[in-house]
Parts: structure tokens; C-alpha cells; sequence
């Protein structure tokens, strides 16, 4: 992903900055017409639009959501089962030893609490969003109100003059290339 | 798309900011040292909350005999304030799940309060079982782990337990959605602050965000399918604490009605709490460019639409008694509003279904006295709501010669205070270490940068 990318030695990255929430998406809109490699877009929140500029696909998180939380609930109705049925079966006001309905509550909830839990740790674990983690900040301010479009000059036909000249018709406010991935 | 509610009610967060402003506004108010009447607030309410460790101390060492219970009237006080204080959760995450998926944009002013007020919320709910079960030592026994009784397993029949699972359940979303909602935020506190113990803390727990669209992609997945799976649990919550009545058979307890009636109560109320700390936050803390009249407004008629559906389930379930042709399930309803405690029965018919009405009138509901007067007498009157359902079935029961009274000792109603010194205290603190409005979400909905809105 992103952050394997910009590990590479000897890669050079172009960073154009933002103000407004408009340019960076028409900027990265017409980066990504012209074919040029986006590693990575920073922006104070979820700018909605810039997933289709960017042409991110779809996040496979909630096939992690529905596969936990379908064997949470199949462990629970087994444990539940296996517990008041098997294990140690006690007549509770005459009711069948496998009463499945009375059973439906408790599976909701554990349902639930494993596909909740497996969903943000999975997100958490896949994003490398660790307690004590050290941010990289692509350009101080994108926690506040700057927008940092990262391009990856990928090639030896990467013009940067041409680039730059695209990114000031966006109304850019600031441009600089970067060899030292580690700064990212 | 978004400019077409905007051009009929207005922009959503005034004085046209900018994100940088928004970080500035929410941001500044927690790096100034606390005010005055934010030190008196937490005097009063840390002595609210000493004065329920003492008696929850108290009662524990004591036994539960120090409560007005007896053999008939067996749950009233305890219960009841558990009830209240689960409703008062379910706003929380209605505002912060339901109205994210019904795409409700005013809803990023007021979420993190909420949802602050829904964790607060839970934990002081969950106190009173533990109190309630006189040894809550062994409170570890609700949970179903291998021991050295047997094994003997817990039983999953019994609705108790699975209030159990749905509590403990419901306080772990709330707090993840919480916690998953505050880390953007988090760190825009870290890169603002230059040292202290604070940018420590927001350092630890930003886990090292750093804004790359990328991550606010999956971000956004993540928050999609925490709403959709927090919406039915949280009808699940109070449907299950519904069941632990409806399915005894207890005349007034025992009916269908009781999980709708229930979760349409529990969002009422929680809607009315949410009101009365939100007028409190907007003026103490300077926030009316973000709590605007439009969000109460949002708020009140969220009230009259929630407080219509308890109207309809007080009517509901006397006509179903009437209609029912049992003389037990007829006597209990007649009992509640003609019998010794139908007082309790007309506060709080006519705090939940004629106050609320006055919010037809838009007048009353840009006015945030009225808005808060009527704020409070919902959350007297569906206090009173849980005290009915509860007391009044059960106080004259099947046999006349069980029939008895009840009133709370002074040690059940210095509980009752301590859980609001509790849930007051840890609100109060939270106003002044956490943002009190979801930085990120809102600079979302600004018209700032967006050249449709210029």
C-alpha cells in the first residue's frame, strides 16, 4: 500500500499543498486524468469525492465484518447449545433443554460485538494505526486545514515544470519535490 | 445536493468559518484554563457523586434491607433508575448511528456530546444491577466462564442474562464508535499542541493518524458499519430490558407492546437529556456558532415525534387492558391512575405527553427557555414513567393480602443523586479534556471551500 511505496529508495515524490477543499479535489481529479501516480492525498477530514478522484476501490472491511460476526453468532447458538443442552442441562420451568429462541438475544449481541470489534481491529491493524505510533505528517497543518496532493514521480518522463504548471491552475500554495521518502 | 436543505434552513454552522477557525474555536476553549462556573459545577457534582460512594458503601457492607423494598414490591427504586439511565444512553447513539445513516448532517455538531453522554449514561445504569444483586463480589458470575461450581453454566433463558450480554455489549460499541469518532480529532490536538502532558496524551491516542486519505477511505467504511451494526443494538438494548418485565407475568408488565413502547421511551428521554446539557454546553462554553437554533429546533421536533409514540403506547396498552376482558390486567391499569400512586401516573402522563406538545409552535421552540423548562420535565416525567411501570404493578399483585405501599429510604434517594453526581462529574471532565464537537465531521459540512456555497 501506500506506505510500503514510499518506502522505496531513490523514489522521488512531488507535494503540492492545498487550501481549499475544491481545488484539492479538481487538482487530484486531473492528476489522475493524465495518468500521473498518486501515492497519497492528506486532507483535516474526509473529503467525500476524493475516493472516485483518486480511484480507490471499494474497502474490503466489510467482508471482515460480516465473516466475524457470522461466527460469532454461529459460536455463541454452538456454546449456548452446548452449554444448556449437553454440558450440563438444568430444567429451567419445564422449557426443552435446547430452547434455540430464548437463545436468539445473547447470539444478537455477541454478533455484534465480534463483527464490531474484528471490523475496527482489522482497520486499526491494516491502516498501522498503533498506540505510541509516530505520525508522519506529509505537511504540517493536514490535521487542520491544508490539503497535500502526493504525487509519485514514477518514471523518467515525469515532467515536473508541467506538473507544477497543472497544480497552480488549481490555485496551489505550495509545490516542492522530495527525494527523502522518510519525510512523508 | 447538500445545497438544497441548506438554501431552505440555512447554513448549518454560522459565521461562514473556516476549517482552521473550527480547529481554533473547539480547541481553544480546552487549552484555557477551566473557567469559573465550570469549578463550581464540579464542586457540586463531585460531592454528589462522594455522597453516593458513601451510600453505595453503605448499602453494600449493610445489605439491601436499607432500601423501602419489601416482599411484595420487590424492585422499585434500583430498577427504575437503571431503566432511566439506559434510556438516557439510547440518544447517544441514535444521534451518532441512526441519523448518520439517515445522512442527517446537522447531527456532527452534537454527536460527541452525545455519545460522551450515552458511555456516562451506561456506566451509571449498569451501577445499580450490580448494587442491586446485595453481593456484587461475585458479579463475575453473570459471565459464562469454566469454574469449580461444575461447571455450572449461567442460563441463557433467563432475560437478566441477556440483559447482562446486552449491556456489557452496548457500553463496548458506544465506547469504540467513541473512541473510533475522536481520532482524527485527537490528532489535530497533538499537532496544535507544542508539549505538556496533553500533546502526550493526544499523541498515545491519535495512533499516529496523519490525515492520509487512504486511511479516512477505509475510515469512513469502518464508521459506515459501526452505525449500521450499533442501529439495531441499540433497539436490541432496550428491547431486552423490556423483556426483563414482559416476560414475567406480572399484570402491566406482561404485555407485546412493552420493547417498542420501551426504545421509543428510551429515545425520548435520552433526546431530552441530550437538549438539556447541549443548552447548557452552547451558552457556557461559546458554541452558538455550532449548537445553533437550527440543531434545537432539529432536536425539538425529534422530541414531538418521539413523545407522540409514547403518547400512543400510554393509550395502547390501557385500551389493550380494557379490551382484554382480564380483571387483573383491567385492575392494574385503573390501579395506576385512580390507585394510591397515581400521582406518580399523572406526572408523568402529563410531563411526556402534554408538555412536549407545546414544540408544535416554532416560537417555543427558538425560545431556549422554554426549550429547556420542557427539556426537564421530560426527564422528570420519564424518570416517573419507569416508576409507574415498575411500582405500580407491582404494589397491589394478585392476592389483596400482599397489598402494600412503597417508599424509598433516604439511602435509595442518595443513590439517585450519586449516579447523577457520577454522570455530571465524568460530563464535566470530558468537556474540559476532549473536544466537545467532532473537529473533523463538521469541518465536512462547512460551505468553506466549496464553490457551489459561494
Amino acid at each position: 500500500m501506500a506506505e510500503s511505496r514510499m518506502s522505496n529508495a531513490n523514489q522521488r515524490f512531488l507535494l503540492g499543498v492545498f487550501e481549499r477543499e475544491e481545488d484539492i479535489l479538481a487538482a487530484t481529479n486531473e492528476a489522475r486524468r493524465r495518468g500521473l501516480d498518486i501515492a497519497d492525498v492528506y486532507t483535516p477530514y474526509a473529503v467525500h469525492g476524493l475516493d472516485a478522484a483518486m480511484g480507490l476501490r471499494p474497502s474490503r472491511l466489510p467482508w471482515v465484518c460480516f465473516a466475524l460476526g457470522l461466527a460469532g453468532a454461529s459460536f455463541k447458538v454452538w456454546f449456548e447449545f452446548w452449554t444448556s443442552a449437553a454440558d450440563w442441562p438444568i430444567n429451567v420451568g419445564g422449557k426443552p433443554w435446547n430452547s434455540l429462541p430464548a437463545f436468539v438475544p445473547v447470539t444478537f449481541e455477541v454478533m455484534v460485538l465480534f463483527a464490531a470489534l474484528s471490523t475496527v481491529a482489522a482497520f486499526l491493524v491494516g491502516r498501522g494505526l498503533l498506540p505510541g505510533r509516530r505520525a508522519k505528517l506529509a505537511y504540517p497543518g493536514v490535521t487542520d486545514n491544508q490539503f497535500a496532493l502526493v504525487i509519485e514521480e514514477t518514471n523518467a518522463t515525469f515532467d515536473f515544470d508541467e506538473v507544477s504548471a497543472m497544480l497552480e491552475t488549481f490555485g496551489v500554495t505550495h509545490i516542492e519535490e522530495r527525494v527523502d521518502q522518510e519525510s512523508l | 445536493m447538500a445545497s438544497a436543505p441548506a438554501a431552505i434552513s440555512g447554513p448549518l454552522i454560522l459565521g461562514d468559518k473556516s476549517p482552521g477557525q473550527v480547529t481554533d474555536d473547539v480547541c481553544s476553549a480546552l487549552e484555557r484554563g477551566p473557567a469559573r462556573s465550570w469549578w463550581i459545577a464540579i464542586a457540586i457534582s463531585s460531592s454528589m457523586l462522594l455522597l453516593g460512594l458513601i451510600t453505595v458503601a453503605y448499602q453494600v457492607l449493610t445489605g439491601i434491607g436499607t432500601w423501602g423494598l419489601n416482599n411484595t414490591v420487590g424492585w422499585a427504586f434500583d430498577i427504575t433508575n437503571f431503566v432511566f439511565w439506559i434510556g438516557i444512553g439510547h440518544a447517544g447513539t441514535l444521534i451518532s448511528a441512526v441519523l448518520f445513516l439517515f445522512r442527517q448532517k446537522w447531527r456532527t455538531s452534537v454527536n460527541r456530546a452525545a455519545e460522551a453522554m450515552t458511555i456516562f449514561a451506561v456506566i451509571c445504569a449498569g451501577i445499580f444491577p450490580l448494587i442491586h444483586m446485595g453481593r456484587p463480589w461475585l458479579a463475575h458470575w453473570m459471565a459464562p466462564y469454566p469454574n469449580t461450581r461444575g461447571p455450572l453454566w449461567i442460563n441463557f433463558r433467563s432475560p437478566l442474562v441477556w440483559d447482562f450480554f446486552a449491556i456489557s455489549t452496548y457500553f463496548t460499541i458506544s465506547l469504540m464508535f467513541w473512541y473510533v469518532g475522536l481520532i482524527p480529532d485527537m490528532a489535530t490536538m497533538r499537532d496544535r499542541l507544542t508539549g505538556g502532558w496533553r500533546k502526550k496524551a493526544a499523541n498515545f491516542l491519535s495512533l499516529g493518524w496523519n490525515g492520509s486519505f487512504r486511511t479516512w477511505f477505509h475510515y469512513e467504511t469502518v464508521y459506515l458499519l459501526l452505525a449500521g451494526l450499533a442501529t439495531p443494538l441499540v433497539v436490541s438494548v432496550h428491547t431486552i430490558v423490556s423483556w426483563d418485565f414482559a416476560t414475567s407475568v406480572i399484570p402491566g408488565w406482561h404485555t407485546t407492546i412493552l420493547p417498542p413502547y420501551f426504545v421509543a421511551g428510551a429515545i425520548f428521554s435520552g433526546m431530552s437529556m441530550v437538549l438539556t446539557l447541549m443548552l447548557i454546553a452552547r451558552k457556557t462554553m461559546g458554541l452558538e456558532d455550532y449548537l445553533t437554533k437550527r440543531h434545537v429546533g432539529a432536536m425539538c421536533k425529534l422530541l414531538i415525534a418521539t413523545g407522540g409514540m409514547v403518547a400512543i403506547a400510554y393509550a395502547t396498552e390501557f385500551v389493550a387492558a380494557m379490551y382484554s376482558n382480564n380483571d387483573y390486567e383491567q385492575f392494574a391499569f385503573i390501579n395506576r391512575a385512580k390507585g394510591p400512586l397515581c400521582w406518580s401516573y399523572w406526572i408523568m402522563v402529563s410531563c411526556n405527553v402534554l408538555t412536549p406538545q407545546i414544540l408544535w409552535f416554532k416560537w417555543a421552540r427558538s425560545n431556549m427557555v422554554v426549550v429547556f423548562v420542557v427539556s426537564i420535565l421530560i426527564n422528570i416525567g420519564m424518570w416517573f414513567e419507569r416508576f409507574v411501570i415498575i411500582v405500580t404493578s407491582l404494589h397491589r399483585d394478585y392476592l389483596p393480602s400482599n397489598w402494600t405501599g412503597y417508599a424509598p429510604t433516604s439511602i435509595e434517594i442518595a443513590t439517585l443523586v450519586g449516579s447523577f453526581g457520577l454522570f455530571l462529574t465524568l460530563f464535566l471532565l470530558f468537556c474540559r479534556f476532549v473536544p466537545v464537537i467532532a473537529i473533523a465531521e463538521v469541518k465536512g459540512v462547512l460551505s468553506h471551500g466549496r464553490k457551489s456555497h459561494e
